[in-house]
């Protein structure tokens, strides 16, 4: 049989991805902290702390709303944060391609500094490697991050009824990354929503009803509530007319055939809640200093199929699928 | 995007769907030709909204799953030559050929570059001079006269290193050609929108009235849609049969006349083959004798691979509305959108990944 190579699908965050993490990663690293598959893993030692790694390969590196270095200490403290964990320290690894500007580079760091400074994080392990011209595409980065765990969240707590809320706007990040790479040709004033969540989830750590939150990063809000339907075993319906999605996102999906759906957001955060404290919830985070949108989007169904269900604007129902390999765009 | 929220109103689009109730409506089967109606029925969950005895099939509309097998491993075997670079719009990188895909070769060191328009070619043959870039022009009358015109302009800035491999069809022959199937039942067109912007809607007329069919020129929001099928309904329960623009904000009577005179300046009408239809006379496009020296099947020689369709693959019967994607025994087994054995599972407008990917379900 001929030997399947990787392509570009297996790091969409859709069904490829997870084919990675079923058949690769849990097979040979599978153990009780991983197995969860969640953003960040619980691990035991006196008090427990969540751990979470990210690698970051954007491109470009430099794209309205952020760079490479904002988004990486962003996507960690993301990951933590919404896992129940106060994100604490931070490491950082960077592989640079030979003849990178160093006045980049600084941007970068400096980046860094400004949203570790806004999560209380601290930088405290790094590694640098320069690698040849060609062998990188100028910079990747990796993070990993320690958080202490406030409150463990697991997905297994979902139940029918829970009110399903969204925070920030959806398809922010990946819209401004296809208009940044410059291949469509368009201009737009769409800024990646990349920012750190935890000033506005910590606080929710302390209501009762809250059940589970998650980010939806690659593969989008789409393949978030699929992980979630999936998780908990009950079917969730979504209203797309609820849908937090701004008219430039609108406009470049429509003109391109993609759908907002499963474009990725860096400063987004999909919350389950007991219908009872929903109302909470969204009065918490309105609380907060310069807080995101949050509103309502959907609920949990009694259903035991573990589907996610859209009642679409023009009064139809569909099934949201998780994205299996990478989005293209169509040809008219 | 202003205008859209309107087209997308649930009150309006229920206030059609009661009208379309309150005609009556005898079991019909309505064939979408266009794979963005197909998408778009799917997107906003219309199937689920209509009266349970209209039945929407999908038809040959979608330009990657109608592109035969042999054309495919045509592309995959160009990917393959040193020096190429395939530029290509995004459809085509996964469809499956006999041994390979676009993908795959990439995955291999090909080089495949997905534009989203016909002239971002230009540049790429412009900052790559020492590589060969060839163009998959692919696609229906939408697509062909933009591509036309970036291939009249090639000539013009005297381009050596972009040559173009041409598999453009034309909906007409193939509507018609679906008319003469016998095992096929049709009682009303949805015709495309896009399309018929530049063929018009006077190209839909003989073949209405030979076969007495219902056709109706339609739009692709959701209000557009459920228009479009009122008025075939309407047609249908008046026992007409005629032609109908419901997209008259878009199309004119005679299309684009200045597109069709820029399409025939680079093309000119051949026969060709269709996945599922085989090969129907008149139907496709070529690069005029004229233009051949941008023919990237005369400029590369390749050995050619013997083609097969995939074994169990249906996809032929899904695009000529024989059967829907459910009665393939591969759908959403063995094909699925991750692991697609034939075309119809590949392409956004695909049937077979429409109705996987947006399952209809009951309320």
């Amino acid at each position: 049989m001929r030997d399947r190579k990787i392509t570009l699908g297996h790091g969409s965050g859709g069904r490829l991805s997870h084919e990675i993490y079923n058949k690769l990663v849990l097979k040979y690293f599978g153990n009780p902290a991983l197995d969860e598959l969640d953003d960040s893993a619980i691990v035991k030692g006196g008090k427990d702390i969540a751990f979470s790694t990210d690698g970051y390969v954007v491109k470009p590196i430099f794209f309205p709303g952020g760079n490479i270095g904002k988004l990486c200490v962003c996507g960690t403290v993301n990951d933590l944060s919404v896992c129940g964990a106060r994100p604490l320290y931070l490491s950082c690894g960077m592989v640079v391609e030979e003849g990178f500007a160093f006045s980049d580079l600084e941007k970068i760091i400096a980046a860094m500094s400004v949203e570790c400074k806004k999560a209380g994080v601290n930088v405290v392990a790094g590694d640098f490697k320069v690698v040849e011209k060609g062998a990188a595409d100028g910079i990747f980065i990796n993070t990993a991050g320690i958080g202490r765990l406030e409150r463990r969240l697991k997905v297994k707590d979902i139940k029918a009824g829970d009110r399903v809320l969204y925070l920030g706007e959806v398809g922010a990040h990946g819209t401004a990354i296809i208009i940044a790479r410059g291949n469509l040709k368009i201009k737009g004033a769409v800024k990646s929503d990349c920012r750190v969540l935890s000033p506005y989830l910590l606080p929710l750590l302390s209501v009762p009803g809250l059940r589970f939150m998650r980010d939806p990063t690659r593969g989008g809000l789409s393949g978030v509530l699929c992980e979630l339907a999936g998780g908990s075993g009950n079917s969730i319906t979504i209203k797309e007319d609820a849908l937090p999605i701004s008219k430039q996102v609108n406009a470049v999906c429509e003109l391109t055939g993609l759908d907002p759906l499963y474009l990725a957001n860096e400063g987004a955060a999909v919350i389950v809640v007991a219908e009872k404290d929903a109302a909470k919830v969204i009065r918490i985070v309105g609380a907060q200093h310069a807080a995101p949108k949050i509103r309502e989007i959907g609920c949990v169904e009694p259903e035991k199929q573990g589907r996610v269900y859209m009642q679409t604007a023009s009064g139809g129902r569909r099934i949201l699928e998780m994205l299996s390999g990478e989005q293209l765009p169509r040809i008219c | 995007m202003k205008h859209i929220t309107e087209y997308r109103d649930s009150t309006l689009v229920k206030s059609l769907v009661r009208k379309i109730d309150a005609l009556n409506p005898p079991a019909c089967n309505l064939m979408e030709v266009c794979g963005t109606h197909t998408m778009a029925i799917a997107r906003a969950g219309l199937r689920d909204a209509l009266p349970p005895q209209i039945k929407l099939i999908s038809g040959p509309g979608c330009p990657v799953c109608v592109t035969a097998q042999r054309d495919i491993d045509y592309i995959v075997e160009l990917a393959r030559q040193p020096g190429v670079i395939i530029a290509t719009f995004g459809d085509m990188v996964r469809v499956p050929g006999t041994l390979s895909s676009l993908e795959r070769q990439r995955g291999d060191g090909a080089r495949v570059a997905v534009v989203y328009s016909s002239d971002d070619v230009l540049s790429l043959a412009e900052d790559n001079p020492d590589d060969e870039v060839i163009f998959i022009a692919v696609g229906f009358e939408t697509t062909a006269p933009g591509i036309a015109a970036t291939i009249l302009e090639a000539r013009k800035r005297k381009l050596k290193n972009l040559s173009f491999f041409v598999t453009h069809k034309l909906v007409p022959p193939a509507l018609a050609a679906l008319g003469g199937m016998k095992d096929l039942k049709i009682d009303g067109l949805i015709c495309p929108g896009h399309a018929s912007i530049i063929i018009g809607v006077k190209v839909y007329r003989s073949l209405s009235a030979e076969k007495k069919l219902p056709c109706v020129v339609t739009g692709f929001e959701p209000l557009d849609m459920v228009e479009g099928i009122y008025l075939l309904v309407k047609q249908i329960v008046e026992g007409r049969g005629e032609v109908e623009n419901q997209y008259s904000r878009l199309v004119r009577e005679e299309g684009n006349p200045l597109a069709i005179k820029t399409m025939y300046k680079a093309f000119e009408v051949c026969d060709v083959e269709w996945r599922g239809l085989g090969i129907i006379p008149a139907s496709g496009l070529r690069l005029k004798q004229s233009l051949s020296e941008l023919d990237a099947s005369r400029r590369f020689k390749v050995k050619p691979v013997k083609s097969k369709e995939p074994k169990g693959c249906r996809c032929g019967d899904v695009l000529c509305g024989k059967i829907p994607p459910s009665a393939c025994k591969l759908f959403g087994k063995v094909c699925k959108p991750e692991s697609p054995v034939g075309p119809c599972m590949v392409s956004s407008e695909g049937s077979c990944a429409a109705h996987y990917r947006y399952l209809v379900v009951s309320i």
